[in-house]
């Protein structure tokens, strides 16, 4: 077991060598808040359970202790299998690989962009100076009580930057696929995005992490959405990592006036998976729409933590996630809403369902309700469940035979959240991965 | 088509069915008829297959085979049809990709090629009008918000697509109106054929107005107390089913 001072120097050193790349290409401006995003780190130490927010997610051996950065290999490939994955498959107004973390350029199309829109990566944009990534890059993703995010601004060497200016609309979805090649030794990767929606912009984003080859490794993403006055952003992220993989995720959205984020969280394998969705309705009329869906099965444990704080009067959540558990998996949604004494008329949605296709499986679903204005609407609502058995038998007597008729109910189970994805170029390749993965959890 | 000999069965320590014997062949339409209670449901479960009852003696024979010993699927494949008294709502299995699932189940089984989605709707719109449903139903999820009349046609819908030998509608009349009515029957009647037979349980003979059956036989405390034509339906709308109580006892003594 490893200290808290003993993590903080291990991370220090991986800083300091990652501090010695990144700072020919990185602005000076940015070094500050990468050192105190660690120190911060050393502060707090890695989440145990004694912290509300980690109380029923327990980190695997593979993260109690400091792990280097994946290395990104010399030559930049992938199998060809991997590029025929499905996550890639569809129209799309751009494609950004990454390999390890780093960009790919070589595998990635870029040149389908029209002028309004800016997507590449983000520690080219950096290097350029670029003033839209220095001016949030950090400033949405607070990091002050979110270890792992804290460790990603630290430790973050590249990611994605997409930007489109105002009244600027891309049709089809743009894909980012981070691609894993894990070594042998387990390592870790930071991959960092910032998504910026100008005043009446439109845009869909895929984001992807697939593995190709396997072992252990980890993963801890941070996600920065800023969506200016009007504008609207769908994003969809597809987790579907080898079994021995662990999955961080944070994901920080600030929605202006009259801007809709809509989220849409996947997670399709894993050993350990851990998305935060932190939402601020900044703006009067802003809007959010979180969906998540989750497959379990043998060991395998997913921990869904959303919070959605209501800032200004007139803002909309809507929130539907759900996880099918099977083997002896375990699941945690835990969805807190916050109203704000400003935020009059609000109108927030929340609801929770597990499917449980094993006895051994268990969820957990928690939905946390903070209201401090009055002229509010709020529901909630959670359900544990299993197959319902007449309907199986319904399906039986139609000629399917069982493994079919849970098959389809479990399809049917899924396909609503995945369903409620609007931009059809976001939603035709999450609906084949999971396809292909309902087909083999044995339902 | 269809023999039963000495069927009985239980739900957990009630025993329901109590030695019930019917021969239906190929081409007839029989119909079953008897009191809240007395095994009417229970008969129709226990033929499909449903979970949650013993049987407990006698035995079923569907064309030559031993209906009792298949799974609910194989029984659907080897052509036995049921039509639901409650079909089951399932939100998010669109109505008509259910409906090919299904008929592509028969047909593999049969050894036919399977229909896509375009022979298949070609198909579905020539059965829709035997059914007076509209093309929107298929689109949504299978009986999900359908009203009680919807969900009896959708049943007959999917009895005309599946095109079984042996259709038991189990009390699909019942919480019908007039005109939903006469279009479960128009369905049974144009979908009757030499080799298909049906076997209707209710509980009212008014169905019996709009299909002529070739025997009417009254289930009573678990077993047939009394077959004849359908001028036993009539008679049973006149007196009710008090008499009964005299003519079960009298028929075969209680064991």
């Amino acid at each position: 077991m490893t200290s808290p001072g003993d993590l903080h120097r291990a991370y220090l050193q991986a800083f300091a060598a990652s501090a010695g790349r990144a700072a020919d290409r990185f602005p000076a401006a940015l070094d500050a808040l990468r050192r105190d995003a660690l120190d911060r780190f050393g502060a707090m130490g890695l989440p145990s359970s004694r912290d509300e927010q980690w109380r029923h997610t327990r980190l695997p051996a593979l993260l109690r202790r400091p792990l280097p950065l994946l290395a990104t290999p010399a030559t930049v490939s992938l199998p060809a299998a991997s590029l025929r994955a499905p996550a890639l498959a569809g129209p799309r107004s751009a494609l950004l690989v990454f390999v390890n973390g780093r960009f790919a350029p070589e595998l990635s199309e870029l040149s389908a962009l029209p002028a309004h829109a800016t997507a590449g990566s983000l520690a080219a944009a950096l290097a350029a100076g670029d003033e839209r990534v220095i001016r949030h890059l950090g400033r949405h993703a607070e990091y002050g009580d979110e270890p792992f995010t804290a460790l990603n601004t630290a430790l973050f060497d590249d990611g994605a930057f997409l930007c489109v200016a105002p009244q600027g609309v891309l049709e089809a979805p743009v894909h980012v696929l981070f691609a894993a090649r894990p070594d042998a030794e387990p390592a870790m990767t930071n991959p960092r995005l910032l998504l910026l929606a100008g005043g009446g912009a439109r845009l869909a984003v895929l984001e992807a992490y697939l593995s190709c080859g396997s072992g252990p490794y980890v993963t801890n993403a941070v996600v920065e959405a800023v969506l200016e006055e009007g504008a609207a952003l769908e994003h969809c992220r597809l987790e579907h990592e080898e079994a021995a993989a662990a999955h961080l995720s944070d994901l920080h959205a600030t929605v202006a006036a009259g801007a809709r984020f809509r989220s849409t969280c996947i997670t399709l394998a894993g050993q350990l998976t851990r998305n935060g969705v932190r939402v601020l309705l900044a703006g009067e009329g802003a809007s959010a729409t979180l969906n998540g869906l989750f497959l379990t099965g043998g060991q395998q444990h997913v921990d869904n933590h959303t919070w959605i704080e209501h800032r200004a009067p007139g803002t909309v959540s809507q929130e539907c996630y759900k996880g099918i558990l099977a083997g002896r998996s375990t699941g945690v949604f835990c969805g807190r809403i916050l109203v704000q004494p400003d935020a009059q008329r609000t109108d927030a949605y929340q609801a929770s369902r597990a499917l449980l296709l094993a006895d051994t499986a268990t969820v957990r679903l928690q939905p946390e309700l903070e209201i401090h204005a009055d002229d509010v609407k709020c529901a909630h609502g959670a359900a544990v469940g299993q197959l319902d058995a007449d309907a199986v038998f319904y399906l039986r007597t139609r000629g399917l035979d069982e493994w079919q008729a849970r098959l389809v109910l479990t399809q049917a189970f899924a396909a609503q959240v995945v369903q409620q994805v609007e931009v059809p170029g976001l939603r035709e390749p999450v609906e084949r991965q999971l396809a292909a993965r309902l087909a083999s959890i044995g339902a | 088509m269809l023999t039963i000999r000495n069927l009985q069965a239980r739900a957990g320590s009630t025993q329901i069915l109590r030695g019930i014997d019917l021969e239906v062949g190929a081409g007839q339409i029989h119909a079953i008829m008897g009191p809240n209670g007395s095994g009417k449901s229970t008969l129709a479960a226990v033929l499909a297959g449903r979970d949650g009852y013993e049987v407990t003696g006698g035995s079923v024979t569907f064309q030559g085979k031993d209906l009792l010993d298949m799974a609910p699927e194989e029984r659907a494949r080897e052509g036995l049809f049921l039509a639901f008294q409650y079909p089951v709502e399932i939100p998010g299995v669109n109505s008509a990709y259910f409906l090919r699932t299904s008929l592509n189940q028969m047909r593999r089984h049969r050894g036919e090629e399977e229909l896509d989605a375009y022979d298949f709707l070609d198909l579905l719109k020539d059965r829709l009008k035997l059914v007076e449903m509209d093309e929107r139903f298929l689109r949504r999820s299978v009986n999900e918000g359908f009203s009680g009349g919807e969900k009896k046609r959708h049943e007959m819908l999917q009895m005309a697509v599946l095109e079984p030998r042996l259709a038991i509608l189990d009390e699909t009349d019942s919480g019908l109106d007039i005109d939903a009515l006469r279009i479960v029957a128009n369905a049974v009647n144009q979908l009757h054929r030499p080799e298909r037979a049906f076997l209707v349980v209710t509980h009212y003979q008014r169905l019996l107005d709009y299909i002529v059956p070739d025997a009417v036989h009254v289930l009573y405390q678990g077993r047939i107390v009394r077959s004849g034509g359908k001028e036993l339906a009539l008679m049973l709308e006149e007196r009710g089913y008090d008499w009964l109580r005299e003519a079960a006892t009298d028929a075969s003594p209680a064991p």
